[in-house]
Formats: structure tokens, C-alpha cells, sequence
């Protein structure tokens, strides 16, 4: 699996990210500074988290304009395959490659802590190590995760099955309480109409090492390997 | 030198509007031998202020041990370096934010955690953890809750963003913080011990070099001047609270690890307390160079900024560097890729001397030995705390079980989630340990099995009733949190909160806390190598209980083997130390029986340091499953916490025939640890074998929580009470 990792200016979780990345496939990702504008030959880009130009403006609003997004959009029309984590999630939807936004939580506090997620569907690139329907437990760490779209594209998304993960209780169900940051419907992560791109808000790529605490997130970085090498 | 409009005559009464005594001022017209221009004025006024000169504290900071073969570099430098092993360097230090964050709570305690992230990275370590040590006043007033609700979100807002995880750190209530709280920021870094960078200044002809964010009016002078008394002009002056921009201090980080890993830098100091003054002088000082300024080349946010104002800025996320001549366009291209102003702005000379320069005027020129070296120096007058009576019996009013409600309900004792909620403590990937989990934080190093155990540590109320013993206890608290984890305490940076050292009794209490803290390190082997001194902090009279936070830092061969705090099912319940059921100035006395009384609980430092080298054996051998220090609330809160932290009950044994059961489950005797073990009777043997203290306290098990009388409480009881307070007090609309 050839693996990118793209870093703009304040984006902090980018070694989180490679540290996944090589623990599951055993090689180092090529880490790609915001004003390249070349991804071809990759199987997989991925925008990590952090804050990338201070979430000043919007989060991802600056982000979403930079030079690389070009190539990211290439990428993505190619049908490569894109995983956007936290800030990455952010700037997906900013750049127009996820539908909906991201809000500030519902509590209007930042939130770092374990949640739980429910894996909606087993079938894709990303969740292939997963069951449907399984429950991991995955740190998260932002100020804006609270997901927001019009009912006509929540009801399209779940219609289409394109929901990825939602905010659940460690026995599977999509209360309120497990729904920390307020997003619609619970949701967590999305996929794009051709089920390659993904975001989400959580951070499965900090807890795939039993030293941290587990390693619930490393089935996700597994099926990505399993899915994508060639 | 031209006169420029709106500048005052300077003479004694503004020397003395800047913070100069008569004396001090008779000082400076002697090294100058004539009247100091304005800015000149400036700059002796910050060099020789308490903050940058430690005048009233440092013939006592001199008396700390700092020495360790494992210590590279102790206090003097901008933070403390040890060896860890492995090639590898640790990078620390705590410094305080007190004023700025009562002022204005977001940015006082944002702007805290970016200047120490500086002192940090400025020698050349990635930071990887931040902790801190927080005070604020009686809860009860509306405005701590303001207080805490910014300095809180001030913390995370800084921290979260540049992307080092808040992993540890202290919060206390008391009502003598009510004008002044405490906020003391700590980092920790990682660097190669071949590649410390440090600040004295070389090379004759070397380029001086500005790089990070524009300078602009904000915090000029501290909050030592009254803006209105500059006249007409006094909304162009007045010194404004700094803002943080934690994304600036993002990009500096990553472009000065970046020119660090060249050849470039002969020299570096971060631009803190007194901006461009004290780097450029320190810098120059400690190299013994001379340093000449053009100050129309400073990156400038505002318009028509004076020499003055410049020179005295603390804008923030700025640093000074001297570079290699042949290196400086290295140097531009990587701070243009990250967005950052860079400038060449001097040069060194071999005068001796600060020149400096403002559209073709010189602006100051001042001689740097005299200006270090006779700076003030005070042998204040100092007053013993006279000792505290002793508590004699104190009859138990309510029993252990509504006691131990009060007492984990407390604001001091509540659990501290909501606060650590609000901190991305996992960023890095790295974090094994994160904040409740174990007594000390523990932080692997990338890419490595080794890890760091990293704590802040203080209780202000022992140190207010016996300075000496508080001392002491700060440290040896430290030690403790460290050594429950499994891990080897190596070295302590220290932030030293006290009020105003005009006054004998406080002074005494600064005097009497080094003579403890100094003891406790000797004994232990934990040395000083950074720290910060905060002095003044009173309002209206009213001084702050005197608060020695400390901040530890230990190291782990193998993170694998750090042990948290949690209970599982099936162990023994092992309580290693003496207890004589000491309860003056305990939290069971304050919060159930209403007193504050009595003296402290003594510290037995050969006690301390048997116990817990018998600890960390015991740790590093497999045989400990969970393990924490007894400390504010005593043995009873101990165990209540493990089994909260386990989500696992306990059944407890009756204490020893004659300790009154109060005493010996809420007394607050030091040196103390309860070990969950497979084989108690190992444990007890190998104790017995080396003469420390244990006994065998109970055992863990089920939802319950059975006090040694058969009471049993259930843990989600509990557990709401102990997770009540915060959310409750912050969500509670209208005033508190």
C-alpha cells in the first residue's frame, strides 16, 4: 500500500498517523507538504488531524484552498482512496468532498476522552477488518465534531448506507449521552458516493498499540492494508 | 539625543513609576555617568525587576542542590537538562502566570503555556508533555468559577492546538488565592544530549537574527506601570494583555527543530518576560560580547513604535538567534516555508556594550557587565512561622463512611475529569499513562521501549503551617508519584508562589521552604535544575498561602512496565509505611471536623526513601498490579480512588489496635503507598526482610466498597459523589 500522509501548516497528529500507518503495513508513508501538488502513484491520502492554520476563519476553510487540494481532488477523481481524520474530516467537508459541516460541539467545550463507535457497514476499504455492527472504542480529541447537514442529506446519506461510524454506548446504542459533541443523527464518520472517501471526527490511529491503552483502531489501518496493497 | 514628542523627562520619579528604588536609580546614573535616555531607563528597570533578577530570592536559590552525575545542565540556562539514557536528553522546567491570569484568564493561562513551551524548544527538544499546577479561591465566589472556566480553557486552547499533549498536573481551592491565582505551566522535551542548544552569544560579526511573530505594543512593562500617567498619549502606551497565538508557536517549533537540525545556530534564547531586552542581553551577557541593535529592522504588527516600546514588547511566539554568517540564507528558506517573519536586526560586537539603534539615533548604549553585575541583590530581613501547637485528640464527629462522602465530594478531592476532559492528553500517540490514570503521567518516547513519569506536586496548607515541612513534602511528593509508577525520580524543576518578600514572615516562609525542599532533594537524590520565582502575590494585603509547586520528572527503562492506580479483581490490598494517624492540617480535620489546626505531618525522608526504593522494586520485579501514594485525604481516599480508577470494590481490614480508626484512615503520615498484589505474603516477607513497614489491609473485589466496620458503599455512589462537584458547579447557571 503506497500511503501518503499530508501536512499543512498546524496540523499536529501527522505522526500519530505514520506511526498507525507503519505499525499495520511496515512502511513509512510519504509525508507530503501543503504546496505539493503532485499524489499520482499513491493508493491512499490521508489528511490527519490537528489545526491546520490555527482553525482560524473555519476549520479547514484555509486548508481546504491550499495547493495540494488540486492534487487531493485528482486523487479522489481517480477513484483513490482518502481517509480525513478530526481536522482532515474538517477540511473534507470544506473542500466539498464530504457533504455537510462540522460545528462546534454542542457543550461549547472541547472534548478529549474515549468514545465508543458502531460500525455501520464491512464492506468498504476501511472497515473490512471490522464486523457490522461491531463497537470499538476510539480516543477523539476537538472542539468542532458536533457533524451538521439538512435532513434531506442525513436522510440521502443513511439511504444510501453512506454512514461510516456513530457515536454509540459500549453496548451499541446511539444515545444522546454517547453522543458527546451533539452531531445529527449520531453520526461520526461519512463516506463519499464511491464509499473511498472517508471522515471522521475520532482517532482510531491512537490506539493501536496495547501500551496506549489498546488497540481497538488498528482493524481499520489492517482492512486498509488488506484492501489496498497491491 | 533629539527630544521626540510625547517622551518624559526622566529623573527619579519616573525611575521610581518604573519599579526602581531611590538606591537602584543612584545605581544606574552611576554606571551610566549621565541621566539614561527613556529606553535605557526601560531597560535597567525590566533587567533588575524581581522577575528577570530574582534580587530578593536568589541568595537562597543558591543554596539548592542541583547536582546529579545524570544532570547536563542545571538552573542558568532556560530550562533544566538531564540524561535519560539511550543518547537522549530530557528538557524541563515549570514557570509561572499568575498575574496575567487573573487579569484575563484565557490569555494569561494560554500565553503561560506558550512561554514555556519556548524555554523548551529554544534548546534545541521536541516538546512531548505539558503539565501544570493550578490554584484559584474559595468556590463559592462567581468570580473563581470565571477563573477557573478561562484558565481552563485558556490551557487547552494553547495546548491543543500546537499539538502537545496536557497529560498532568494540580488543582486546589482555598480562599487566600482569591485575588490571585496560580497558574504554573510545565513542559517537557526530548532532545539529542550531543544537541543541546544553549543562549550565550559568539562570534564577532555574527548576524543577531529575529524570527516568529511581529512585535507590537502589547505587554509592555508588565503590569508594573500606570498607563494614564504617560498624559495625553496614554491609549498609544498603555500595555495591553498579550494574546497567544498558539498556530504561530506551532510553526516556530517545527521551523526551529527544522534549523536546528543543521549547523546554522551559534546561539538561541526565546523573546519572554522583557521581550527583545533580556534576550538580547542575556545572550550577550553569558557570551561575553557585545551586541548592537538596529531596531528599524524588528518585524513591526504597529505603526510608529518607539524605541522604548520595542525594546520592552512581550509579543509573543518571538525568538533570538545568533547564526553562522555562512548559514543565513539556510536559515531564511526554512522560516519563508513556514510563514515566519525573519530578520537580521544586529549584529555582535566586542564593545561590551548594548548599542541601540532607531532611525539613525542611538536609542541606548549601555555597559552589559555593570548592568549584570551590579544588578540589586537583597539579604531581606526573614521571620521564622512560629510552630504550630500540637492537635492533641480530636474525637471522630460522623464515622468513616460520611466522611469519606464529605471528603471525595470536596472540591480539593473531587475527581478532576471535567478539567482533563477539556485537554487532548493523547496527542503523539505516546501517551501510556493519561491524567487519573496512574500517580505520575507516563509519556513514552517515540519510536523506543523508554518512558517518562512526569508529575506537579505541592500542598500549600502544609507549607502555610510549617514552611520547613512543607518544603520538604513537596518534594518528597514528587518522588513518591513517581516512584508508585515504577519509575527512577531523576530531577525537579520548582516554581516558587510566595507573597510579598518585603515582609519578614513571608521571606521566612520562602527561606524555610528552600532549607525543606533542599533537604528532601539531598536525600532523595533529586536534584533542581530549573525553576521560576513568582513573588508579590497579594491583593489588598492578603497573601497566598505559600505554594512550592514542584514539578518531578522520572524515567522507565521499559514503558511496559509503569503500573497505574486501578483496582482489579482478586489482589491483596498491601499498605507499605507508618501510620500513627496524623491528622493536623489534614483534609479530614478542614472538611469533616472544621478545623484547620496543627502542625503538618512530618516528613521522615530516610523513611521516605526506603519505603519507596522498596516500592519500586517491588514494581520493577511484576509484583505490584496497581499502586498509589497516600495523600490528601489519607489511606481511606487512597483506596477509594484505586477502586473508583479500577471500577473495582475492596473489602478492608480494621486497622492495628491503637490508632484510633479516624486517625488511621483519614490521618495524613508521609511516605506511605497501597500495593494491589497477587501474593501479599511475598510482599509482606520481602518487606519484613529489608524492615519497611507494611501490613495487609484487605483485598479487591466486587462493586462495593466494605469499610473495615462492614459498612459497604457502592461504587457508582461514590463515584457520583466524587464526579459531582466540577460539572455541577460550572454548568450551574446564574452565579454561583
Amino acid at each position: 500500500m503506497k500511503a501518503a500522509i499530508v501536512v499543512f501548516p498546524g496540523i499536529n497528529r501527522e505522526r500519530d498517523m505514520a506511526i498507525a500507518l507503519e505499525t499495520c503495513s511496515g512502511q513509512k508513508p510519504r509525508m507530503v507538504w501543503h504546496k505539493e501538488t503532485d499524489l499520482s502513484g499513491l493508493d491512499l491520502v490521508v489528511i490527519p488531524g490537528g489545526f491546520s492554520y490555527g482553525d482560524y476563519l473555519r476549520c479547514g476553510a484555509m486548508a481546504a484552498q491550499s495547493p495540494v487540494m488540486g492534487a487531493i481532488r485528482a486523487h479522489a477523481a481517480r477513484g483513490g482512496h482518502i481517509l480525513g481524520v478530526c481536522n482532515g474530516f474538517q477540511i473534507l467537508t470544506e473542500a466539498g468532498l464530504l457533504p455537510g459541516a462540522l460545528l462546534r460541539n454542542a457543550g461549547l467545550r472541547f472534548l478529549s476522552m474515549d468514545c465508543h463507535l458502531r460500525v455501520e457497514r464491512a464492506d468498504t476499504a476501511f472497515t473490512g477488518h471490522y464486523q457490522t455492527g461491531a463497537v470499538f472504542r476510539s480516543p477523539m480529541a476537538h472542539g468542532d465534531g458536533n457533524y451538521f447537514a439538512d435532513d434531506g442529506t442525513l436522510d440521502r446519506l443513511e439511504g444510501e448506507n453512506r454512514v461510516a461510524f456513530r457515536y454509540v454506548t459500549p453496548a451499541g446504542e446511539t444515545t444522546a449521552a454517547a453522543n458527546r459533541n451533539g452531531s445529527a443523527r449520531n453520526i461520526a464518520g461519512i463516506y463519499s458516493e464511491n464509499l473511498r472517501v472517508l471522515g471522521l471526527m475520532p482517532h482510531p490511529e491512537d490506539l493501536v498499540d496495547p501500551l496506549m491503552g489498546g488497540t481497538d483502531g488498528k482493524p481499520l489501518f489492517d482492512g486498509l492494508v488488506a484492501a489496498l496493497a497491491a | 539625543m533629539a527630544p521626540q514628542p510625547n517622551k518624559r523627562d526622566v529623573n527619579q520619579q519616573l525611575a521610581r513609576e518604573f519599579g526602581l528604588s531611590a538606591d537602584e536609580y543612584a545605581r544606574v546614573l552611576d554606571i551610566m555617568g549621565r541621566t539614561p535616555s527613556l529606553t535605557e531607563l526601560g531597560i535597567f528597570s525590566v533587567m533588575w525587576s524581581e522577575h528577570c533578577s530574582y534580587k530578593s530570592s536568589r541568595v537562597w536559590l543558591k543554596t539548592l542542590p542541583t547536582k546529579a552525575p545524570w544532570v547536563i545542565h542545571g538552573p542558568g540556562e532556560n530550562a533544566g537538562v538531564v540524561d535519560i539514557g539511550e543518547g537522549l536528553a530530557a528538557i524541563f522546567k515549570m514557570e509561572s502566570h499568575n498575574h496575567p491570569s487573573f487579569i484575563e484568564p484565557y490569555q494569561g493561562a494560554a500565553t503561560g503555556v506558550g512561554g514555556i513551551l519556548r524555554d523548551v524548544f529554544t534548546m534545541g527538544a521536541r516538546p512531548i508533555a505539558n503539565l501544570n499546577a493550578l490554584r484559584f479561591g474559595d468556590p463559592a465566589l462567581a468570580r473563581t468559577k470565571r477563573i477557573v472556566d478561562g484558565v481552563v480553557r485558556g490551557i487547552g486552547g494553547y495546548g491543543n492546538c500546537v499539538g502537545v499533549p496536557t497529560v498532568g498536573g494540580e488543582i486546589n481551592f482555598h480562599p487566600s488565592y482569591n485575588g490571585n491565582p496560580l497558574v504554573n505551566a510545565m513542559t517537557v522535551g526530548i532532545a539529542d544530549k550531543t544537541k543541546i542548544f544553549l543562549s550565550a552569544a559568539a562570534g564577532l560579526g555574527n548576524p543577531v537574527v529575529y524570527v516568529g511573530s511581529k512585535t507590537g505594543r502589547d505587554g509592555i512593562h508588565g503590569a508594573t506601570m500606570a498607563s494614564a500617567e504617560f498624559g495625553k498619549d496614554s491609549e498609544e502606551k498603555r500595555p495591553t494583555v498579550q494574546v497567544g497565538d498558539p498556530f504561530t508557536e506551532k510553526l516556530l517549533i517545527e521551523a526551529c527543530l527544522e534549523l536546528m537540525a543543521t549547523d546554522a545556530i551559534v546561539a538561541i534564547q526565546d523573546m519572554g518576560a522583557a521581550g527583545l531586552t533580556s534576550s538580547s542581553v542575556e545572550m550577550a551577557g553569558k557570551g561575553g560580547v557585545g551586541i548592537e541593535l538596529d531596531l528599524d529592522q524588528v518585524p513591526q504588527r504597529e505603526t510608529h513604535m518607539t524605541a522604548y516600546e520595542m525594546m520592552l514588547s512581550e509579543s509573543q511566539e518571538r525568538m533570538l538567534m545568533v547564526l553562522r554568517p555562512d548559514r543565513q540564507d539556510v536559515a531564511r528558506a526554512i522560516f519563508e516555508k513556514w510563514d515566519l517573519d525573519f530578520a537580521v536586526i544586529g549584529v555582535l560586537t566586542d564593545t561590551g556594550r548594548i548599542v541601540v539603534k532607531h532611525q539613525g539615533e542611538i536609542e541606548a548604549d549601555i555597559p552589559l557587565d555593570p548592568l549584570a553585575e551590579q544588578a540589586p541583590l537583597y539579604h531581606r530581613p526573614t521571620e521564622e512561622t512560629p510552630k504550630r501547637a500540637p492537635l492533641g485528640e480530636v474525637a471522630d464527629p460522623v464515622g468513616l463512611a460520611a466522611a469519606l462522602e464529605t471528603l471525595i465530594a470536596c472540591p480539593d478531592l473531587a475527581s478532576r475529569a471535567w478539567v482533563w476532559d477539556q485537554y487532548d492528553s493523547t496527542v503523539g500517540g505516546q501517551t501510556v499513562k493519561r491524567p487519573g490514570g496512574a500517580d505520575a503521567a507516563i509519556v513514552k518516547i517515540e519510536g523506543r521501549k523508554l518512558a517518562l513519569a512526569l508529575t506537579t506536586d505541592c500542598t500549600p496548607r502544609y507549607v502555610f503551617a510549617d514552611p520547613e515541612a512543607g518544603g520538604a513534602q513537596a518534594v518528597a511528593e514528587a518522588w513518591r508519584n513517581i516512584t508508585a509508577t515504577g519509575a527512577l525520580p531523576l530531577a525537579i524543576t520548582d516554581n516558587m508562589n510566595f507573597a510579598n518578600p518585603e515582609k519578614p514572615l513571608i521571606m521566612g516562609q520562602f527561606a524555610a521552604s528552600i532549607r525543606g525542599m533542599s533537604a528532601a532533594c539531598v536525600a532523595l537524590d533529586f536534584p533542581v535544575v530549573s525553576g521560576n520565582v513568582s513573588l508579590y502575590n497579594e491583593t489588598e494585603g492578603k497573601p497566598i498561602l505559600p505554594t512550592p509547586a514542584i514539578g518531578g520528572l522520572g524515567v522507565l527503562q521499559d514503558a511496559a512496565q509503569a503500573i497505574g492506580l486501578g483496582l482489579a479483581p482478586g489482589l491483596d490490598l498491601v499498605l507499605v509505611g507508618t501510620t500513627k494517624g496524623w491528622l493536623g492540617q489534614s483534609l479530614w480535620l478542614r472538611e469533616v471536623a472544621g478545623r484547620e489546626e496543627g502542625p503538618p505531618p512530618p516528613v521522615d525522608l530516610a523513611a521516605e526513601r526506603f519505603n519507596g526504593d522498596f516500592v519500586r522494586g517491588q514494581i520493577l520485579q511484576g509484583h505490584v498490579r496497581a499502586c498509589h501514594d497516600v495523600s490528601d485525604g489519607g489511606l481511606l481516599v487512597a483506596v477509594t480512588e484505586m477502586a473508583l480508577g479500577g471500577d473495582t470494590g475492596a473489602n478492608l481490614l480494621p486497622g492495628p489496635a491503637g490508632v484510633a480508626a479516624h486517625a488511621f484512615w483519614f490521618g495524613e503520615d508521609q511516605g506511605r503507598y497501597v500495593l494491589a498484589v497477587n501474593d501479599a505474603a511475598g510482599v509482606l516477607q520481602a518487606a519484613a526482610f529489608v524492615g519497611v513497614p507494611a501490613i495487609r489491609i484487605g483485598t479487591s473485589g466486587g462493586a462495593e466498597l466494605t469499610l473495615p466496620d462492614g459498612t459497604p458503599m457502592s461504587l457508582d455512589a461514590l463515584r457520583r459523589a466524587n464526579e459531582h462537584f466540577f460539572p455541577a458547579w460550572m454548568n450551574a447557571t446564574g452565579q454561583a
